[in-house]
């Protein structure tokens, strides 16, 4: 973004790096019609293509509303399998899979307690949310064995992904 | 992860799904558990595969069942997987 002040800096994270494998999760995995614990290895297995595990920030922030339209319009998903991961609810997450159109193709997981990114070393607290912490923005793309092929981790906040970079690697 | 053969569909905080969750622990049944809505309207997966949408319903691969309403469910499971060992199971209802 061209701003003329500075926006917040995260500084680096000791995220997982490419050529590495991804932490190895279950959460519950939100679709059009239903939730259920679904592991990260288990998606990487059966997907035909790569897997694009997406970190955002809670369902009706405006990053969530921006990156899910990006990806949205960009049609991500016929090359891969695209999942979002975050701090809202899979009540939630059934309204953004409706609000931002993407049910049927898109799939969102759930990790209220934030677990996911402190694993992926990519957890940060919520200024003026008390007791809140949620992923800085970051987007992995891993194969079939969960090695990282993509990895991308915000350092300012709000920052976006680099989608040209994302779909390069699909 | 294995995938367990009996498919509980479910609402948070429903009685009538808990009660089918408690006689699958009781006789020590792996189920997988899926977590619908609780707009009826929104329901149409369990539609689908039960002809209701009603939760609980169960669709048991060992059987080949899918089944709603918990007092069935409780007393299908009871004939099924209860009192009789392992060994003799599959061989026809009582």
């Amino acid at each position: 973004m061209d701003l003329d002040f500075d926006v917040v800096g995260l500084g680096e994270a000791d995220h997982p790096a490419e050529g590495e494998k991804a932490p190895e999760f279950t959460r519950p995995l939100v679709n059009d019609e239903f939730w259920e614990d679904v592991a990260l290895s288990e998606l990487c297995a059966e997907s035909e293509g790569p897997v694009v595990l997406v970190f955002h920030a809670m369902d009706g922030a405006f990053p969530a509303t921006y990156v899910w339209n990006e990806i949205r319009d960009r049609g991500w998903h016929e090359q891969a399998t695209v999942v979002g991961l975050s701090i809202s609810t899979p009540y939630a997450h059934k309204d953004l899979l409706e609000e931002r159109d993407i049910e049927g193709d898109h799939r969102l997981y759930s990790d209220p307690a934030n677990g996911v990114a402190e694993q992926y070393g990519i957890a940060m607290d919520l200024d003026g949310m008390t007791g809140l912490a949620e992923p800085r923005p970051a987007v992995f793309v891993l194969d079939s064995d969960r090695t990282i092929e993509y990895a991308w981790v915000g350092e300012e906040w709000p920052s976006f992904p680099d989608y040209d970079a994302v779909e390069a690697q699909l | 992860m294995s995938d367990p053969t009996i498919t509980l569909y479910r609402l948070q905080a429903c009685p009538f799904c808990e009660r089918v969750v408690r006689k699958l622990h009781e006789h020590g049944l792996e189920y997988r558990s899926r977590f619908i809505e609780p707009m009826h309207s929104e329901r149409d997966v369990v539609k689908r595969l039960s002809g209701k949408r009603t939760v609980p319903a169960i669709v048991d691969e060992n059987t080949g069942v899918t089944m709603s309403e918990s007092a069935n469910i409780v007393e299908y499971l009871e004939r099924t997987y209860g009192e009789r060992p392992q060994s003799e199971r599959g061989e026809g209802g009582v």
